[in-house]
């Protein structure tokens, strides 16, 4: 046996660690990263969950903003509604949701007892456009820019840290002008 | 034991070994074909259910798998290839879906890897063997060592007597 074979199981051992090491760092195995970044987003034909009324993909567009996939189904969706709340209160940012798979009632009063941080919901009761989006758990955030290009999606709620650190720069990065929050 | 008791236990027995056969998807949908049925049972084997680590669509009863079977199903409904259904959840949902992951440069290792170490193994193999036949035995003896060795055998004869 050569003296360099003799470094044969360090070499292997360095080898198993570094995998194993990259195996274990990976994110969460349950973040998919999205097919739809930089991709325009999908047209669609929904009606407004406030009153029914019929909203295409195009009529949204013209400032970036934020889609938000929700329904009262998921507690989640419960457990970040109050940052939703203070993002759209403070920040005056654009927010439309898509009441995915859910109840026109029980979703508008849930909207009436927590508060309405949206602009619009759109109604997706048999989730043919959470399809589209590609859409596998609510809550799910999208930032879209004026021309309909999907930039962002944060599957899971939004929170504080969020906003701050991924969301708020990169709308500002998007051009879109942010009240200052009145402290 | 009775036939009817035999008959009672073989029943039983079925039933238990066709239990599991009864889960996951159960929902039905009419295809035109029985081809096309064929390609929507093997579309939903392939395709993974994106909420789940490690199910395919077939085999699981969250919402966004019977979603999905049912996009899958009308899909086929409507004539659609099989690559084309493979393509549009593609773009939606990402490689995460496939379960029979594309060959591209991130993949390469995935698909070509077993090929490789296989040769590489067939190849160090070849050369050991070659090595064991080179040294099977010691090489054999010169003119002059066999001399020499009859020389000591004759002698080592005669001390014996």
């Amino acid at each position: 046996m050569s003296r360099t074979s003799l470094f044969l199981p360090l070499g292997l051992f360095l080898v198993m660690a570094f995998m194993l090491w990259r195996g274990f760092a990976l994110n969460d195995p349950h973040e998919l990263p999205s097919a739809l970044l930089n991709q325009p987003l999908p047209a669609f034909e929904k009606t407004r969950l406030a009153d029914g009324a019929p909203v295409t993909r195009d009529a949204l567009l013209g400032e970036p903003f934020l889609l938000n996939v929700w329904a009262t189904w998921c507690p989640t969706c419960k457990a970040e509604h109050a940052e939703l709340n203070r993002i759209a209160a403070t920040y005056g940012v654009p927010l439309v949701g898509v009441n995915y798979k859910d109840n026109g009632p029980a979703a508008r009063a849930w909207l009436a007892r927590y508060g309405d941080p949206y602009r619009l919901s759109l109604v997706d009761d048999d989730g043919s456009l959470g399809i589209e989006l590609g859409v596998y758990g609510a809550p799910e955030t999208f930032v879209v820019d004026a021309e309909g290009v999907i930039r962002y999606k944060r599957v899971g709620a939004v929170d504080r840290r969020v906003w701050e650190e991924e969301i708020k720069p990169l709308l500002t990065r998007l051009g879109l002008p942010l009240e200052t929050p009145k402290v | 034991m009775s036939l009817r008791h035999l008959l009672r236990t073989a029943l039983t027995l079925a039933a238990l070994a066709l239990a599991p056969l009864g889960f996951g998807a159960i929902d039905t949908y009419e295809f035109a074909s029985a081809e096309d049925e064929a390609r929507y049972k093997a579309l939903i084997d392939e395709l993974r259910c994106p909420k789940c680590l490690n199910t395919n669509l077939s085999g699981s009863d969250s919402p966004i798998s019977a979603d999905l079977r049912r996009t899958v199903a009308t899909m086929v409904q409507g004539g659609e290839g099989d690559q084309a259904i493979r393509d549009y959840l593609l773009a939606r949902y990402g490689d995460f879906i496939l379960y029979r992951p594309r060959v591209m440069p991130a993949t390469y290792a995935l698909w070509f890897g077993p090929a490789v170490l296989f040769l590489l193994a067939l190849l160090i193999v070849v050369r050991m063997v070659q090595r064991q036949r080179q040294d099977a035995g010691p090489a054999p003896l010169t003119d002059a060592e066999q001399a020499a060795l009859a020389r000591l055998a004759n002698r080592g004869g005669q001390g014996a007597e």
